[in-house]
């Protein structure tokens, strides 16, 4: 089998003889052309299904701008800043790629080492990057009460009309908290960290304050989130349930829950293939200095990786917008 | 390997020298872009924040208009930019980045046509009945907000 063969003349020629390439494109180069179609087609399922979901929850999406605000070493309220500089960063890698692709054609070798360095650099940056807004998403910061059915009740201040952290509101009734134990449940195989404040604690501290006021999922014509009246707030808020800070699967302070379910599930899909795509990247990078496609004749290799390099970075344009823009 | 670059981009309008100045303009081109994408989600200017025009009167030319014209009825104007502005980068990112624009129509055909389809399908069948759900909920007898 002439594909097997690493060096020769013969190499990147499909059997049935020279320059007969289907398409002109070298039997890997298609290869990674029908991985790089069935993977879009993957992400697209995922990305309509967000969109499905957001269309079933129209009135009461949560809204990117009031998730996403924090951007490190920075107090404040910045939307949008942060994922734009990661977005960046991702295109910028995938220019050094190109640019490493293009030394390969001129078979300039250290360009090309350099080139890949800064593209694996570049990944790093942006693994890291996502990996701080994922703790950040996790960690939440204002805190919210969930009710019986499943609403997030969020709380604003009546005169700023600012978002209320609830640890600045709960009133400290240093309840006795039993833990729940092996003995007294049928079916008790463990319990995770409670929240900060009990429900109790932040409905006592609301009845208190009367400058705050629940704010509920639901968007009016203007786009932005209801805020209750005062008796309507109570109202609410004799329903609750859970204290919620952060998001994780089952529970999310921002708002509907299928929000942090894809968001988790689609930006750590992408993230993924991003850190498949650093490995690769420097796989190919200790082949080029090694001499590898050096003396194989051609840097095809830095070509197919690069495609898929490129992928990743398409797919988050994709993300960028729909997640983060619309 | 001497390969052959298309040097030229914006339908011919512009053309760059080699292949590595090609790739510094098509980042200038990106950045800016994404630029653009970012002011406009921070700035939110009003002008785009209602739909271009209202939905018909339902019935046979009434619902086919809305369907035909469901991105300038459904979608706020601010929206709509965002979507073109993706697939203006998307574009360059294919062509120049993956050297698309390198490869045979034929190849360049299979490889964008076949997710269009594909994936225009699928959006479609979805955000309709994501948008049927939401009247379920509406108009339905089942409590949700409680």
């Amino acid at each position: 089998m002439d594909t097997t063969v690493t060096t020769g003349t013969a190499e990147s020629v499909w059997s049935g003889g020279s320059n007969n390439k289907p398409l002109g494109a070298s039997y890997g180069k298609m290869m990674m052309w029908f991985f790089i179609v069935s993977d879009a087609l993957t992400f697209s399922g995922f990305i309509a299904a967000y969109g499905f979901s957001r269309f079933k929850f129209a009135d009461s999406w949560p809204i990117a701008d009031e998730v996403f605000t924090h951007v490190p070493l920075v107090h404040g309220n910045y939307p949008m800043i942060y994922v734009a500089i990661m977005t960046f960063i991702l295109i910028m890698s995938s220019v050094t790629m190109v640019l490493a692709v293009d030394a390969g054609h001129k078979m300039k070798k250290n360009s090309v080492i350099w080139y890949m360095f800064f593209t694996v650099i570049g990944g790093i940056i942006f693994l890291s990057s996502q990996a701080w807004e994922w703790a950040t998403f996790i960690k939440g910061d204002f805190g919210a009460i969930e009710t019986k059915g499943g609403r997030i009740l969020q709380f604003v201040k009546a005169d700023t009309g600012e978002r209320a952290a609830i640890r600045d509101f709960a009133t400290p009734l240093h309840e006795k908290r039993i833990d729940h134990a092996n003995n007294k449940g049928v079916w008790f195989y463990g319990e995770s960290a409670l929240p900060s404040y009990s429900v109790n604690e932040v409905v006592t501290g609301f009845k208190a304050d009367p400058n705050i006021l629940v704010r509920v999922e639901n968007i009016n014509e203007d786009g932005h989130k209801i805020v209750l009246s005062r008796e309507e707030s109570l109202k609410r808020l004799a329903g609750s349930k859970y204290v919620v800070e952060g998001a994780n699967l089952i529970h999310n302070e921002y708002g509907s829950r299928l929000f942090a379910d894809f968001f988790f599930f689609i930006t750590g899909f992408h993230g993924f293939h991003v850190f498949s795509g650093v490995v690769l990247n420097i796989i190919i990078f200790f082949n080029v200095i090694i001499g590898t496609y050096e003396r194989r004749g051609h840097y095809e290799m830095v070509e197919k990786v690069g495609l898929y390099w490129h992928f990743v970075d398409l797919v988050w344009v994709f993300v960028f917008t729909f997640f983060y823009l619309v | 390997m001497a390969h052959e670059h298309k040097l030229a981009i914006f339908r011919g309008r512009l053309k760059f020298k080699d292949n590595v100045q090609k790739i510094w303009g098509v980042l200038i081109f990106l950045s800016i872009v994404t630029l653009v994408e970012v002011i406009l989600g921070i700035y939110k200017p009003a002008i785009f924040m209602k739909p271009l025009i209202s939905a018909f009167e339902p019935g046979i030319i009434g619902s086919t208009l809305n369907f035909l014209l469901s991105p300038f009825i459904y979608l706020k104007p601010l929206n709509l930019i965002f979507i073109v502005l993706t697939i203006v980068k998307a574009y360059y990112i294919a062509w120049d980045f993956m050297h698309l624009r390198d490869e045979k129509k034929g190849l360049r055909r299979s490889i964008v046509w076949t997710p269009v389809f594909l994936i225009s399908y699928l959006v479609f069948i979805l955000l309709t009945e994501g948008s049927y759900i939401y009247d379920v909920y509406h108009s339905g007898f089942i409590k949700w907000n409680f």
